[in-house]
């Protein structure tokens, strides 16, 4: 799992959560896979306990993880339709760009989605 | 009891010039807190209140629920380390072993060895031979070889290079996956603390003006950058504070991200503990002087 803090200005707390839905969506973290202790991962990550806590109250209130008493927290089962929702929206996002730049050049419908299935194509055979 | 330290109504008087008061403070178990300020603004003072080094003061000040205003004597739940050692130089790593070990019921001597042998100290080197570096380290090691659960430093990093300030705040992290144990240190290297603490406690003139978490502090405060015919379009209330240069305005504003959308045209600039310190300091002067 990757997790990169960096100092541009969005608060730590965001930052360690941003990264730990992309573990989850990317599969990098699994459904029921204990996430790391809130101290352990302050201590890697070397920022504050209390960041790290605001981060997993978050995720646990939007229902990427659960957190069970003693025993840490978990990525969430209940979740798996949000997370399919997100990835589709995250494709979505990319989709309409590139149908704002097809206008833009006056690309039709047909050699966009022509173009994708080749691409889609030409990935499989690599 | 969720609280490691609990001060109220502290008042303690140096002469007609200095007071340090303190009406009430609370450092809960399993945090890590920073306390900043210029030199001379009773961050020591504090501490030594708490240790009872200086026992002569009002109020009240309990230590895990326990009120501590004897005799300053070896307490077991507390590590110390002030900002000079307190070990004569003649004595060798290992003689402070055995000091220790009749002093502390809890010493636990492989605990201490582990911490020499990982901070490449020979326990046979005289205290003298060290670095200033290496001082610290062997002071903050013994501090937590007798396993407190509370660790009191004042200024444990000032004077040390940043790869050895490294090692040392990964060695309070390291103490800290305790979630029983506690740090409270004081520093003027604010960096140190800037990602690490879980609250911040700035004391100015034997005040605390300021006492809130990390995040409440970095994530919301920011810097407006102006010009002076624009720092006059800026709505008084929302200037905490303000430092005039000659070329530009530095103003402190709180909840930057709305300020941000109020001032849409306006530089704000993340803050650090630093610039925080100096407009607070330095900005409440300036409103005097106009």
């Amino acid at each position: 799992m990757k997790i990169i803090i960096s100092n541009n200005g969005t608060p730590f707390y965001e930052q360690v959560k941003e990264a730990l839905i992309t573990a989850i969506i990317t599969g990098d973290l699994k459904e029921d896979e204990i996430l790391p202790s809130i101290r352990s991962l302050a201590k890697d990550l070397r920022i504050s306990v209390l960041t790290i806590k605001k981060a997993y109250d978050e995720l646990e209130k939007e229902g990427y993880i659960i957190t069970k008493q003693g025993k840490g927290s978990f990525v969430s089962l209940q979740n798996l339709e949000l997370i399919k929702e997100l990835k589709q929206q995250e494709i979505e996002k990319y989709l309409t760009k590139i149908i704002e730049i097809a206008k833009l050049y006056n690309i039709s419908e047909e050699e966009i989605i022509d173009l994708i299935k080749y691409l889609f194509r030409s990935d499989k055979n690599e | 009891m969720n609280n490691a330290i609990e001060i109220k109504d502290l008042i303690k008087k140096y002469d007609d010039k200095f007071t340090l008061k303190v009406p009430k403070l609370t450092i809960t178990k399993g945090t890590i807190v920073g306390l900043i300020g210029e030199n001379g603004a009773g961050k020591t003072t504090l501490i030594k209140c708490l240790l009872g080094i200086i026992n002569k003061y009002e109020g009240q000040i309990k230590i895990f629920s326990k009120e501590e205003k004897e005799e300053y004597l070896a307490k077991e739940d507390i590590g110390v380390v002030l900002d000079n050692m307190f070990f004569p130089d003649i004595l060798k790593p290992k003689d402070i072993s055995i000091i220790m070990h009749d002093i502390y019921k809890t010493w636990d001597k492989n605990l201490f060895y582990n911490y020499l042998q990982k901070f490449n100290i020979s326990p046979q080197t005289q205290i003298k031979k060290l670095s200033t570096g290496t001082k610290k380290k062997l002071e903050i090691a013994t501090a937590l070889s007798h396993k407190p659960k509370l660790l009191i430093l004042d200024e444990p990093t000032s004077g040390l290079d940043p790869v050895v300030r490294r090692e040392i705040l990964d060695l309070f992290l390291e103490y800290m996956q305790n979630p029983e144990n506690t740090i409270l240190l004081s520093t003027h290297i604010t960096t140190d603390l800037e990602h690490i603490a879980d609250y911040i406690i700035f004391i100015n003139k034997g005040n605390i003006i300021l006492n809130a978490t990390r995040d409440e502090i970095l994530d919301n405060y920011g810097i407006l950058k102006c010009g002076e015919q624009e720092f006059n379009t800026i709505a008084k209330e929302d200037i905490i504070s303000y430092q005039k240069n000659r070329y530009d305005y530095q103003i402190l504003v709180k909840d930057k991200k709305n300020m941000q959308k109020k001032y849409k045209n306006f530089i704000i600039d993340n803050i650090t503990l630093e610039d925080l310190m100096v407009l607070k300091i330095k900005g409440a002067n300036n409103e005097r002087i106009n």
